[in-house]
């Protein structure tokens, strides 16, 4: 269980050394989350259209350990993006990957970028 | 920088952490906390929920991070074994010493153990440690019975827990009744009969002797030469405070127990003090969780320099749910300190039973009983301890509201400033209402994390809302439940809002009315309401709602989702069955029949349910909107079609109801169901609407609902037909619909209504508001623009797209785990 989890690293923006083309903008919901394969990893993207921004982050929910996160509902808490996870509402930042709202680790998050209507996530390896 | 050590990380020595880290200035103190057990600070109080599911995690007082974050040096599975006064250190079992400045002894009580021959066998526990606990829990597979001695606070609650465990269960106790220390004999005896009826065994008046059994535990042999079988033993019978670190120091201890303090908590050295269930004050030691936060605050006063109040003892009235009754015992509940005139009142025909203990001018409250009833306790302790004159007629207090009016001076709103609204952390009414008053704080929410009220048992709650509504109503203030952060309106409010401006999306709602980026809480909430008004398809806004309407399924552990068709009235064709079968063995789902008799087809993955229902479509079937916020079934029994008691129809008039309504959605789920006769066989007085025939007609009743919190539906209207039936379920629902608070059900929308069923009565039935022809046409609306959802769905291929696993693979998701059981498949457990 655990070393699922330890897959999944907060990208650092300086850093990154491979951008995925993950798909087309209009496979995205808008404001919204849908879930991309990249290796063995599930990489949940957010089209965050009310604040024209992009984020990516862990498909896993490390609460229970399920692959759900894509499916959650977004919005803020103060000015802070975040996801709730569907299962049990867990809130996550979708800026730093903290877990805002109770006893469970922080998720890792990935940059995002969108060139010529594709979206692209970036990793460090 | 003052060095603070405390020994013991128990509830009272977090709570000393805790709010000596509130209180003082950033730099003052290190502190460092020693505690002996593995894991951080919990809460003992409720360990009995331990065994209803609760786990560790749960019970925590603050997770481990609250200790780094709040400069807390925490090293637990660490225990102290030696204390040395004039180095100023301690030592502890791994042979390290500490400094300290001032050290703080939280070092609890151990559960006292009677010497009694054979305690040591196996099978014999104490009740105090998570680790009893699980050796409890481990050894209770193995048996079938187990005993408990001790009848009193704890003993009860380890009572409790055998039964959880699904034991048979036996309760020991030394004196001639339960729970000696805050009831009297009456009092006892009414919790006595309804333990019994939980099948609970009670042993009065028995001294144990024995313990027999070869090496563990078969049995118990008592003073009056009787025995009793048991296969497991769990003592808690007292505690024996944990003093022989300060005894070994060389500070006084009582004789009966504990570290000696004087009123500010010192020992006999002023660099140490005592709190909790550790120290004794005037001989006594306290056993509640209330005075040993008093303490722990007045030592955090004396180290801060603020005022401190002396503790000179403390009221040790208490309130609790025990094995589901209530109990409350509070001032002088023997009415023996002060000489005094009891007022009781029993019945023990419904379990209650109620003792107020009146001065002799029959001027105040000196105390008093109650159980099975406690709903009184709060104002009643509130009475006691702020010597509040009592009502002309007393008895009222205790018989309740018998003028159909609220008894007279018994309301928050003759408490006194002084009066402690939340004990376990000592806040009076004077500090709340001045937080409404002067700073602003209008929810429930900002008072708990201003002042902690309520976050300790949490029984002050009803009072602390109370305080709330009465204390903003003087400042002619209204509560208002606005939804949340991005929306300063309550639901009825925006419903409005939509209606009058013709809104349709929640980006249009939220850029007009609203601020930030919605939530999880406001998102579901505005697509009810958008529902409710406009009945659009909803997975066109798809990502605003929650999960389940996302993808119009009920999601599972694993991700996969369940299907679930509509079955009228519960009413079923061989023909539909086989259907059913067939795709349940294609698809390999597990299949179960539910409650509101229909049939759920479990496992699907996403991308399959666009599949499946295509195929349920075509044979017939429509979406049951188990997945909703909505109408889910209408229940029938089989009725005057077949049974030989029906009296009417109830299963063509179930489905004509199911048929009626499917589709709507609500603040919250909407159960009904149909009965043919009086005997009741749908059940329909637990449901938000259920109907059952009489010779004449119908029977319709209102706002009931089952689950954890049952409640009778109670009765509207009798012996109408079926159209005036359907008239006033109509109006009822769609006045529901208009004023209740987000996911707030039928039954709890009526408690909190002004009037209760009157005044619903009042307004569906006489419409005495004026709106029930608008009412049934924003039914006739909804019904007019009713359509499958999964229809809808299943016919429009970019509707249908949405439903896959990955957006750039057609792969279903690899960690999808199946295990078997009884031949279908099940998902393979969750972390």
């Amino acid at each position: 269980m655990i070393p699922e989890l330890e897959k999944y690293k907060t990208a650092d923006t300086s850093n990154i050394n491979n951008w995925f083309k993950a798909a087309p903008v209009t496979a995205f919901p808008e404001n919204g989350g849908a879930c991309v394969k990249y290796k063995e990893l599930q990489i949940a993207i957010f089209n965050f259209t009310r604040r024209n921004e992009w984020y990516a982050c862990q498909n896993l929910c490390p609460h229970k350990m399920q692959m759900i996160l894509s499916r959650g509902m977004i919005g803020s808490v103060e000015d802070e993006p975040k996801v709730a996870c569907p299962f049990h509402k867990k809130n996550f930042s979708l800026k730093t990957g903290k877990n805002i709202n109770g006893d469970t680790c922080d998720i890792a998050v990935y940059p995002v970028k969108v060139e010529e209507g594709y979206v692209y996530v970036g990793f460090e390896e | 920088m003052t060095k603070i050590v405390v020994i013991g990380n128990g509830m009272v020595g977090y709570k000393f952490c805790e709010k000596l880290r509130a209180q003082a200035t950033e730099g003052d103190f290190e502190i460092t906390v020693f505690g002996e057990e593995p894991w951080p600070a919990y809460d003992r109080v409720h360990l009995s929920a331990y065994f209803s599911g609760s786990t560790a995690d749960d019970l925590m007082m603050a997770p481990r991070s609250w200790y780094d974050e709040n400069n807390v040096d925490l090293h637990t599975n660490e225990m102290i074994v030696k204390i040395d006064r004039d180095a100023k250190k301690i030592i502890s079992h791994t042979g390290h010493d500490y400094a300290y400045d001032k050290l703080i002894l939280a070092t609890g009580s151990a559960a006292f153990v009677p010497p009694i021959d054979g305690v040591d066998k196996k099978g014999v526990f104490v009740y105090r440690t998570l680790e009893d606990l699980d050796a409890i829990i481990d050894y209770s597979k193995k048996v079938k019975s187990a005993a408990v001695i001790g009848g009193g606070l704890l003993g009860l609650e380890a009572a409790k827990a055998v039964i959880d465990m699904g034991l048979d269960a036996h309760v020991i106790e030394f004196a001639p009744r339960l729970m000696p220390r805050q009831l009297d004999t009456a009092g006892s005896a009414t919790l006595q009969a309804k333990l019994e009826a939980l099948g609970i065994k009670i042993h009065l008046s028995k001294n144990t002797k024995k313990i027999t059994g070869n090496g563990k535990i078969t049995g118990m042999s008592f003073a009056d030469n009787t025995n009793l079988n048991t296969e497991m033993l769990i003592i808690s019978a007292g505690i024996k405070p944990r003093d022989e670190l300060a005894k070994d120091a060389g500070l006084t201890t009582a004789p009966r127990g504990g570290i000696v303090v004087n009123e500010f908590l010192q020992t006999d050295d002023t660099d140490i003090y005592a709190i909790g269930e550790a120290a004794s004050y005037q001989n006594m030691v306290y056993g509640l969780v209330a005075p040993g936060y008093e303490m722990a605050t007045q030592v955090v006063n004396q180290l801060v320099n603020t005022e401190v109040k002396p503790f000179m003892g403390f009221d040790m009235s208490t309130k609790l749910k025990l094995i589901g009754v209530d109990v409350g015992s509070f001032g002088d509940p023997f009415g023996e300190i002060e000489p005094s005139k009891p007022i009781v009142y029993e019945n023990k025909n419904s379990g209650i039973y109620k003792r107020i203990n009146v001065s002799m001018d029959g001027k105040r409250l000196l105390g008093g009983i109650l159980v099975g009833d406690a709903s009184a306790y709060n104002i009643l302790l509130q009475m006691t301890q702020n010597n509040m004159p009592l009502p002309p007629e007393p008895e009222d207090l205790i018989l309740g509201a018998r003028g159909g009016k609220e008894a007279a001076g018994a309301g928050v709103e003759s408490l006194p400033e002084e009066a402690q609204v939340c004990s376990c952390e000592n806040v009076t009414k004077g500090a709340i209402c001045s937080l409404i008053e002067n700073d602003g704080v209008t929810k429930v929410d900002e008072i708990k994390s201003c002042t902690k009220a309520g976050t300790g048992c949490g029984g002050c709650m009803p009072m602390v809302n109370d305080l709330l509504k009465h204390q903003l109503k003087s400042m002619g203030k209204t509560v208002k439940n606005v939804i949340c952060e991005h929306f300063d309106y309550s639901r009825q409010e925006l419903l409005d809002i939509v209606k009058v401006k013709g809104i349709k999306s929640y980006n249009e709602l939220l850029d007009q009315f609203g601020q930030g980026d919605g939530c999880e809480v406001c998102k579901p909430a505005v697509a009810s309401i958008l529902a409710s008004t406009w009945n659009e398809l909803i997975t066109k806004q798809d990502t605003i709602q929650d999960t389940n309407d996302r993808y119009l399924a009920n999601i599972q552990k694993g991700g996969t989702y369940s299907v679930v068709p509509r079955i009228p009235g519960g009413e079923i064709t061989p023909e539909k069955l086989i259907v059913l079968g067939d795709v349940a063995k294609r698809y390999n789902l597990y299949t179960k029949i539910t409650g509101g008799q229909r049939i759920d087809l479990f496992g699907a993955r996403v991308d399959q349910l666009p599949d499946i229902w295509e195929e349920l479509i075509e044979a017939g079937f429509e979406s049951g909107h188990a997945y909703g916020k909505s109408l889910r079934t209408i229940k029938s029994c089989v009725g005057s079609t077949w049974c030989r008691y029906g009296v009417q129809d109830s299963v063509s008039f179930a489905i004509e109801v199911e048929e009626r309504y499917r589709g709507l959605r609500s603040p919250h789920k909407l159960k009904g169901a149909v009965s043919g006769c009086i005997r009741e066989c749908a059940e329909a007085q637990s449901k938000d609407f259920g109907i059952i025939a009489t010779e004449k007609g119908w029977n319709l009743y209102i706002c009931g609902n089952g689950g954890s919190k049952p409640q009778h539906a109670q009765l509207l209207i009798n012996d109408v037909d079926r159209e005036t039936c359907l008239k006033y379920i109509d109006r009822f629902l769609m006045f529901y619909i208009r004023t209740a608070e987000p996911l707030t059900r039928t039954a709890t929308w009526l408690n909190k209504l002004e009037g209760g069923m009157d005044y619903v009565r009042d307004v569906v039935v006489n419409d005495s508001l004026g709106i029930g022809e608008e009412l049934e046409k924003e039914m006739a609306f909804m019904i007019d623009t009713y359509a499958c959802e999964w229809k809808e769905v299943v016919n429009n291929p970019e509707l249908r797209a949405k439903f896959k696993h990955f957006v750039n693979a057609d792969e279903e998701d690899p960690n999808l785990k199946w295990q078997e059981m009884r031949g279908q498949k099940i998902p393979a457990s969750w972390g």
